[in-house]
């Protein structure tokens, strides 16, 4: 593990430092009122899509069949005039489009309305458990990515000896692997234990619940073990190959050879000519996957008991709970279009072709 | 072209070798501290008792819809009230009859229109003021005059015209008219002196402030959305502390996992098993499997012709299942025994009458010439004689000469649904009817709008059986059929009607008894609604962890979801209990130490190899 994290911001280094083409710096700076022409355009789209979102959220969400104050209210001992109380709490006896013009005024000014089953402000109950996801997921981007970004560059460059074979074929096994029949294995061996292995993390949760300062921050570290583990291992597999193909792709390139005909190491040309220029398909893959680090792993969390967001979408979406459906989507997608954006904003950096 | 690289390793063995074997040893010694130490304090922890105190654990996975009892409506959030606050009455554990709670006597005038309660005089708050009638009487006018607060049981108070408190022992409620439920009350009676000073009822969670004020067996003292939920013992209790000194509510989403968290020792018990999670927890040592009578039935609803009380017809039910022939010939052609034995594999009882025997005063089975037994050549013949003749492809034809297909509504999530359609299309298919099994993640839209044949149905039955029976009388019925009712599924039978009537003003136990089995043989007797199983409730608890816990009914009953709090107020230590924190604050010290080293090592290697490649660069 530690090797990996060194080896990754090496190269993640060298990519800013030799962005690949020789007249990367000059076009940079010559071209900085190109630059932020092709910046503002992105900036633009990215905010037609995000009011396109808030739109497509609201109707969408219309067509789920049922009805959501008989579904949470199922099994109680309700009246007709208690059923139509909640109808008119809710605004749900009012015309669609008027339900609409409302929404849309109300998202305006940053309310996302109040969640029928647990009658909170869909952006509190947002803000409650977003932390959580990002803390889980996030991490398992970051580690899965740098793993994968390691593996692929060793694979590539001895592509077809052994060690690639059997990088290749074991993440392509993991990636084939449920994600939630994994975690299970994993809380039965690490966690309950088998044999003479003694269960060594929490079987699910994010904290015991007894811990404050630094023992709390402990506590937490110690419970995401096992899911981490998961979802690095179903994970990291995509990252591998990405980058396995395309530094594939650069490796014929007269570059090297010219490099390597200065005289330069082995690893030298690797890390300082070949990753950077192979890096760019696996950045946007990386900064998609940061855009679904919001959205979290309803499987993963469901089975690790993790509670964040995943798991309350799928509360949501079985009342269903419209305003918090509807909440959860915006926030989901507008992670998405804030990631590419900065993908797109990030790219000329990277690479001075793009944005001309 | 590739150009094959010539192997790193070959040209710096040695640099490879240190730093791998660096790493490794790095790594593998950071993993082997954390967990030992880890393990010691599991082990400690489930020897002996979590820093002395003795906590039951039990595994949920039900998220808390909000911990306020004037919104609250999930079983879960409802069990919990049942902890923290103390009811007007209780239901015996033995067989569910009322007994005193927060009120120790009671009774109605001759006219039945009023009701007066005495309040005892030992119950005291959680912050030391005395619980009284005047705290009885806010609680229900707020629900009378603030429809925000009638959210969760505005139905108890619907028919109370004036509630008072006199004198403190002494609270009064008077109604528009009879209301049998009166000593069935299921509404948490909450302080004043703190609820008084709640604003908007329709968004106070009461979740922020701990330990929240209550006068039940447990205070809760923490809650965290979807983690936990914990409460303490009200050592002041009027029927006696609980014994244990934690008892606290731990969010398992996967009932797998929640299953591993019993084995391992980390929650003391588990509900709601599947029959494999059963079948493979009984076997294992420390653990008891608790198989008991549910309070639920399955049954199969047909569609009467779905109708608004404005007298309009709507949906798209068929004509043929208006007949009560072809109704009981497709219950005669259900083989329950099949039903139980394969599909609840002997986790259920062979259903009857529509209240499940546990409830012993208001159970009701059909006498032998009126049962509705397992026969297809009755069936088959019946069909015959109502004139729904098979055809040349050997399928039944309506009186439009169509032939008899028909629809059920399945729940996508519910596999013992989808298991049982299987069967029903092979036992009516033999019959010559069609069934299409329509499984939907969320069957109540096609439900409400009368848009299906049959369908699925279940619910779970209070020991006060009036909400249940109230859902099948023609007043639930949506007011047009673009409304929405509490209707079950538009059942409008007058007889049935009328019997409703009668028990809802009977105060005298036997005779109301008596008038909800003649509703229960009604109700078989139309044949709309037909109950196949009575599902038992199945969970498992550890014995080193719990020396002993009521059920209800206390013979043999369930243990999660009671009626009253017996079983986790009376439930006993056995001295072994594991906490709820299953990783002490050293094991997260360990942990933090492992993952010290491994940054520490990751740094230092990262600023080896940077000097290294200076160093090389420099050469």
């Amino acid at each position: 593990m530690s090797s990996t994290a060194s080896s990754t911001t090496t190269t993640a280094a060298a990519a800013t430092r030799a962005p690949g083409s020789p007249d990367a710096r000059a076009a940079r700076g010559g071209n900085t009122t190109a630059y932020l022409r092709y910046a503002a355009g992105k900036l633009g789209g990215a905010a037609v899509s995000l009011f396109a979102v808030l739109v497509t959220s609201f109707f969408l969400f219309r067509i789920i069949p049922g009805d959501p104050v008989k579904a949470m209210t199922h099994g109680m001992p309700t009246s007709a005039e208690q059923l139509a109380t909640l109808r008119r709490q809710f605004g749900l006896d009012l015309p669609m489009w008027q339900q609409f013009t409302d929404y849309c005024a109300a998202a305006l000014t940053g309310d996302l309305g109040t969640s029928y089953q647990f009658h909170a402000p869909v952006g509190e109950l947002i803000t409650q458990k977003l932390p959580a996801t990002l803390l889980l997921t996030g991490v398992a981007v970051v580690v899965y990515s740098a793993i994968g970004l390691w593996l692929g560059t060793r694979s590539a460059w001895r592509h077809g000896g052994l060690g690639d074979k059997l990088n290749t074929g074991v993440a392509l096994t993991l990636w084939s692997v449920p994600s939630f029949w994994l975690g299970l294995l994993l809380i039965i061996v690490f966690a309950v234990g088998i044999g003479p292995l003694p269960g060594l993390f929490p079987t699910g949760g994010m904290e015991s619940g007894s811990e404050t300062g630094f023992a709390y921050v402990l506590d937490v570290a110690h419970h995401m073990v096992l899911p981490v583990l998961t979802l690095v291992a179903v994970g990291y597999a995509q990252t591998l190959l990405v980058m396995r193909s395309s530094l594939l792709d650069e490796m014929g390139s007269d570059y090297l050879t010219t490099a390597r005909a200065k005289g330069l190491r082995d690893d030298d040309v690797r890390r300082r000519h070949a990753v950077p220029n192979a890096l760019l398909p696996t950045v946007t893959m990386v900064f998609i996957n940061l855009g679904h680090v919001a959205a979290g792993s309803i499987l993963v969390e469901t089975v690790f008991s993790w509670p964040g967001l995943g798991g309350l979408f799928y509360q949501a979406l079985s009342v269903p709970d419209l305003p918090l459906v509807q909440g959860l989507f915006v926030v989901f997608a507008g992670a998405m279009i804030i990631m590419n954006l900065l993908a797109d904003v990030l790219y000329p950096l990277l690479d001075p072709r793009v944005g001309r | 072209m590739v150009t094959k690289a010539p192997s790193p390793s070959a040209r710096q063995p040695h640099h490879r070798f240190v730093r791998t074997l660096l790493a490794t040893g790095l790594a593998a010694s950071a993993l082997v501290v954390a967990p030992q130490q880890a393990q010691a304090d599991d082990g400690g922890e489930q020897d002996g008792r979590n820093g002395g105190k003795n906590v039951l654990t039990v595994a949920v996975s039900q998220s808390v819809d909000s911990l306020s009892p004037f919104l609250a409506a999930r079983l879960l959030s409802t069990s919990i009230h049942r902890l923290m606050y103390d009811y007007l009455t209780n239901y015996d554990v033995k067989d569910g009859h009322t007994v005193p709670g927060l009120a120790t006597e009671w009774k109605s005038s001759p006219d039945k229109l009023t009701w007066t309660y005495t309040i005892r005089e030992d119950s005291t708050w959680s912050d030391g003021k005395e619980a009284t009638a005047e705290d009885a009487a806010w609680t229900f006018n707020k629900m009378m005059t603030d429809e925000n607060a009638a959210t969760a049981n505005g139905s108890f108070t619907a028919n109370f015209r004036k509630v008072t408190a006199p004198d403190p022992q002494t609270l009064v409620i008077e109604l528009k008219k009879p209301q049998a439920t009166m000593t069935a009350l299921d509404v948490p009676i909450v302080p004043k002196h703190v609820w008084e000073k709640v604003g908007d009822f329709s968004k106070f969670n009461n979740d922020k402030d701990f330990p929240v004020v209550g006068n039940g067996p447990y205070i809760l003292t923490d809650f965290k959305v979807d983690q936990y939920v914990k409460l303490a013992p009200n050592k002041k209790f009027w029927r006696g502390e609980p014994k244990f000194d934690e008892l606290v509510f731990k969010y398992y989403k996967d009932g797998d996992a929640a299953v591993a968290a019993l084995r391992k020792g980390e929650v003391s018990f588990v509900s709601n098993l599947t029959p494999a999670q059963a079948a493979s927890l009984r076997n294992a040592e420390g653990i008891k499997v608790n198989d008991a009578p549910g309070r639920r039935f399955f049954a199969l609803a047909t569609n009467p012709g779905a109708q608004s009380k404005d007298g309009k017809k709507f949906g798209t039910g068929h004509p043929a299942l208006l007949d009560p022939a072809v109704r009981k010939a497709l219950f005669h052609a259900v083989d329950r025994k099949t039903i139980i034995d394969k599909v609840f594999q002997g986790h259920a009882v062979e259903g009857e009458g529509y209240i499940p025997p546990r409830f012993a005063s208001y159970f009701w089975k059909p006498a032998a010439e009126q049962r509705i037994g397992y026969d297809p050549a009755k069936a088959a013949a019946l069909l015959d004689q109502a004139g729904y003749k098979k055809n040349g492809t050997g399928k039944r034809v309506g009186k439009d000469g169509k032939p008899l297909d028909f629809r059920i509504l399945c729940h996508a999530t519910d596999p013992n649904d989808k298991a049982i359609g299987k069967y029903l299309q092979e036992w009516w298919g033999e019959l010559g009817i069609g069934l299409r099994v329509d499984c939907l993640d969320n069957v109540s839209d096609p439900w409400v709008k009368g848009d299906y044949d049959l369908a699925f149905d279940g619910w779970s039955v209070n020991p006060d059986p009036d909400f249940v029976l109230s859902i099948h009388t023609c007043a639930a019925r949506p007011a047009t059929p673009k409304d929405i009712g509490a209707t079950d599924n538009f059942i409008c039978d007058s007889a049935f009607d009328e019997l409703y009537a009668k028990q809802a003003v009977e105060y005298d136990q036997a005779k109301r008894s008596e008038l909800v089995k003649q509703m229960q043989s009604r109700l078989y007797e139309t044949g709309y609604m037909n109950v196949m199983a009575y599902p038992n409730a199945v969970e498992a608890y550890r014995t080193d962890h719990i020396k002993s816990i009521t059920t209800m009914p206390e013979a043999a009953g369930n243990i999660f979801g009671q009626d009253g709090y017996w079983s986790w107020w009376s439930a006993e230590p056995a001295g072994k209990a594991a906490g709820a924190s299953e990783g002490g604050s050293s094991t997260a010290v360990a942990v933090g130490i492992g993952a010290a080293v491994v940054v520490v090592a990751a740094a230092g290697l990262l600023v080896a190899r940077r000097r290294r490649a200076t160093a090389e660069d420099r050469e």
